[in-house]
């Protein structure tokens, strides 16, 4: 057999199974009916869904910008940032939450299918801060206390408080100063009951660097109080009055120097609030600040499935309109290229399942904007096709002259395209990254479809007898 | 049979340059509106269940929010695109349970950008826009190196920027006119789209040019005029068909495919026909009128040197 029919042959089979992969329902529904009745078990074909995008599923995309200025080695705090907002989204319950460093500092944490969007951001933003702070020297404290005093009077007397020196003293806690102990160190915490009055402790245990500041930490404060803050107030509630604010200040007085790197938190409080900072400091005592969002997209889930469809029937009918236009001008070899186009979408569509490719609004614009531009390989061919034919040569000579005539138009013009959705992915932002890959995916894939699918056909099925039949091209 | 262009090329050179005025003056009068994600701020899409709310109602409600400057833009029966300046998370909810005691109200999508990334986007964009300006240069003096003869190939690079430009400033000069009257803004699928523009005229310009390479390297480059001109009557029925297959899968769009993709499409629409427009009408009009600009030169300077 020649050797275009083996290719003939390999492309159908390629065919059937994309469109399959695409849309198995048919082919399982087909396989259980021959399963019941020839008692077979043949397998299913897998089903595995589209990937949807947020703005066709709904859902909240955030991004964070986080304060890197005091960290030295900025790439590894930005990977712990990330692991542990993935840990707290996951918490969350988002199915397939994305959680991604963008750039240097920036964070990208996206929640399809999320509704309540204040509470989620409450959750992330609210990552537990956790720090140990000792207690400041005399002189500090009093010249802390004088600057309050002094924005105090200027504030009562309404001038201007930045005239004062140093007037951004007055913010800071006068009696204890941050440590460089902070929450990236903690590995655990878990909560234990007390052996006699079985209240219940928060156990901190931190790493093997951590130990060691610790270690520092508590040898230079011996019999000096230790401040534990959480999120910039007092981590358990001192005063008995079952909130904790301005007036708890949890600093208990360092026994001896701790080596061991374990803290036990003791105090007055609930199992209840013992589990809930034991939870909060395990899920992510956050090794980097991060504010609120510095971009924030929600999408309701309504309006993301009415742009699917819409999508899709505009696609769908803009298809069908070039098939038609494709059989009307160019007869014969227009409905080939109707079927070669058909495949077409289906390869896409198979490769979009199985890289998976997220499908956003922008994806299926450049795929819809690839199928008008895959077209044009065809018409190129077809053009030359004709002219040869009219120059009188024989059928099969003209469709190999026709493609090898095309080519170099086809390669040139699809490559600049190409160029140019290669600048749109390295310099753009996230919208158009989508579809410039999706535009690039879908010229590849037509480039390919010209070259073995149209082409095949041309030569499979234009043979003697459309000698006779020259009308139909 | 051969189409002769080139005899009413000024004609088209009118044609053209007016559009180009037009476009230039829209663009000084009117400016550009430019969506929020290179402006900063907030946009809301709300839908009220039952009928949209006067603009004066809805100012009123937000009234305590200091929203400074809010537009209200009603879309179809009962929603609304509420834009106003950047507010956090907190506020946004305020907003929103303000919005619902005016009347029963469901947010659809909200988006919030901080100024930083405004400003960011709007230098990618411009980075991206240059880039591809020059790669595309680039490529097509590399691909038309071998015709340097009877025009030299980079002239072939510039007559395709001239009508690359033509084909970027005609629809930006449409938005600019949409923007001021009918409020439709620039937004990233625009700015897409307009890049695609670059893209695909210079993939017709190209078809067409490569047709006038062959054709010099097959008959010599002798009546530069004639090769021209019988090269656009051999392409003419190819690039109607490419044109007219893109423009029925994009109008399919424009009326049928969402609100987000709509302007998308109708910024395709207009590039796409003037690119197809331009290669034939603007590009190789170009080469011959550059070509007969050169020959004449050449023949005043050597009547010049005969006589004297």
């Amino acid at each position: 057999m020649a050797q275009k029919y083996y290719i003939l042959i390999g492309v159908l089979i390629l065919a059937v199974l994309a469109g399959v992969f695409v849309y198995p329902n048919y082919f399982n529904k087909g396989v259980d009916f021959l399963n019941s009745k020839l008692s077979w078990t043949l397998p299913h074909f897998p089903e595995k869904p589209f990937v949807l995008g947020l703005d066709l599923q709904g859902g909240v995309s955030l991004v964070y910008q986080a304060d890197l200025s005091q960290i030295a080695d900025k790439s590894s705090a930005m990977s712990g940032l990330r692991d542990v907002i993935e840990r707290r989204v996951n918490m969350f319950g988002v199915s397939e939450p994305v959680v991604e460093i963008q750039g240097q500092d920036r964070l990208l944490v996206e929640l399809p299918g999320v509704t309540n969007v204040q509470q989620a951001i409450q959750m992330i933003g609210e990552t537990p801060y956790l720090e140990f702070d000792e207690e400041r020297t005399a002189t500090d404290t009093q010249q802390i206390l004088d600057v309050m005093k002094q924005v105090q009077a200027a504030q009562t007397a309404k001038q201007d408080i930045t005239k004062i020196p140093n007037w951004q003293m007055a913010l800071e806690n006068p009696y204890f100063k941050p440590t460089d102990l902070t929450g990236k160190y903690l590995t655990k915490a878990t909560v234990i009951f007390d052996p006699t009055t079985y209240k219940p402790q928060i156990q901190l245990q931190f790493n093997d660097a951590g130990a060691a500041i610790f270690a520092d930490i508590t040898g230079r404060n011996i019999n000096k109080p230790l401040a534990i803050y959480l999120d910039g107030a007092s981590i358990i509630d001192t005063n008995g009055d079952g909130k904790i604010d301005g007036q708890d200040n949890y600093a208990p007085i360092v026994d001896g120097k701790i080596t061991g790197g374990k803290a036990v938190i003791t105090g007055d409080m609930s199992d209840q609030t013992a589990n809930s900072i034991a939870s909060r400091l395990n899920s992510g005592a956050l090794p980097v600040k991060i504010g609120s969002p510095i971009s924030q997209e929600t999408v309701g889930p309504t309006l993301g499935s009415v742009s699917l469809q819409k999508s899709l029937m505009a696609a769908i009918y803009g298809l069908l309109a070039v098939v038609i236009f494709m059989v009307v001008f160019y007869r014969f070899p227009g409905l080939l290229a109707s079927i070669a186009l058909a495949i077409y979408v289906a390869i896409v569509l198979a490769i979009f399942k199985l890289i998976p490719v997220t499908l956003t609004l922008a994806g299926i614009g450049g795929f819809i904007l690839s199928i008008g531009m895959a077209v044009d390989a065809n018409i190129l061919m077809f053009a030359r096709m004709k002219e040869e034919i009219k120059s009188g040569k024989g059928l099969s000579q003209a469709i190999d002259e026709g493609f090898r005539r095309a080519w170099p138009s086809i390669r040139d013009s699809n490559f600049n395209s190409l160029i140019v959705c290669a600048i749109l992915f390295f310099v753009a932002t996230s919208f158009i990254k989508g579809f410039a890959f999706t535009l690039a995916l879908g010229i590849f894939v037509s480039l390919f479809s010209a070259i073995f699918i149209t082409r095949i056909f041309l030569m499979v099925f234009i043979g003697k007898w459309a000698e006779k039949a020259r009308w139909l091209l | 049979m051969q189409v002769n262009f080139t005899k009413y090329s000024t004609f088209y050179y009118i044609f053209s340059g007016i559009l180009i005025i037009a476009a230039i003056v829209s663009l000084s009068m009117f400016g550009l509106k430019f969506g929020i994600e290179f402006m900063g701020g907030s946009n809301m899409e709300v839908d009220f269940q039952k009928a949209t709310p006067s603009n004066e109602a809805i100012q009123g409600a937000l009234k305590d929010f200091n929203l400074g400057e809010i537009t209200v833009q009603p879309t179809g029966s009962t929603g609304a695109i509420l834009q106003f300046k950047g507010v956090d998370e907190a506020t946004h909810q305020q907003i929103l349970s303000a919005l619902n005691k005016l009347t029963p109200v469901q947010e659809k999508s909200f988006q919030y950008i901080g100024p930083s990334i405004g400003q960011e986007l709007r230098n990618k964009t411009e980075l991206a826009i240059f880039l591809a300006l020059l790669a595309i240069t680039v490529y097509i003096a590399f691909a038309f190196r071998k015709v340097s003869r009877p025009v030299s190939s980079w002239k072939y690079s510039v007559t395709s920027l001239v009508a690359l430009f033509h084909n970027v400033l005609i629809p930006i000069g449409v938005f600019s006119i949409l923007g001021k009257f009918y409020n439709v803004e620039i937004t990233i699928p625009i700015i897409a789209a307009l890049l695609t523009i670059l893209g695909f005229s210079v993939h017709d310009t190209i078809v067409v040019f490569d047709r006038i390479r062959e054709n010099i390297l097959r008959r010599g480059m002798g009546q530069f005029e004639d090769t021209v001109n019988w090269s656009l009557t051999q392409t003419l029925g190819r690039s109607i068909s490419t044109v007219l297959t893109v423009e029925f899968v994009l109008v399919s769009l424009y009326f049928l495919g969402g609100e987000t993709l709509k302007y998308f499409a109708l910024a395709l629409i207009i590039g796409i026909t003037s690119g197809a427009y331009s290669s034939i009408f603007i590009a190789s009009p170009l080469l011959v009128t550059w070509y007969k600009f050169n020959l004449e030169k050449e023949l005043k300077s050597n009547k010049k040197t005969i006589k004297g």
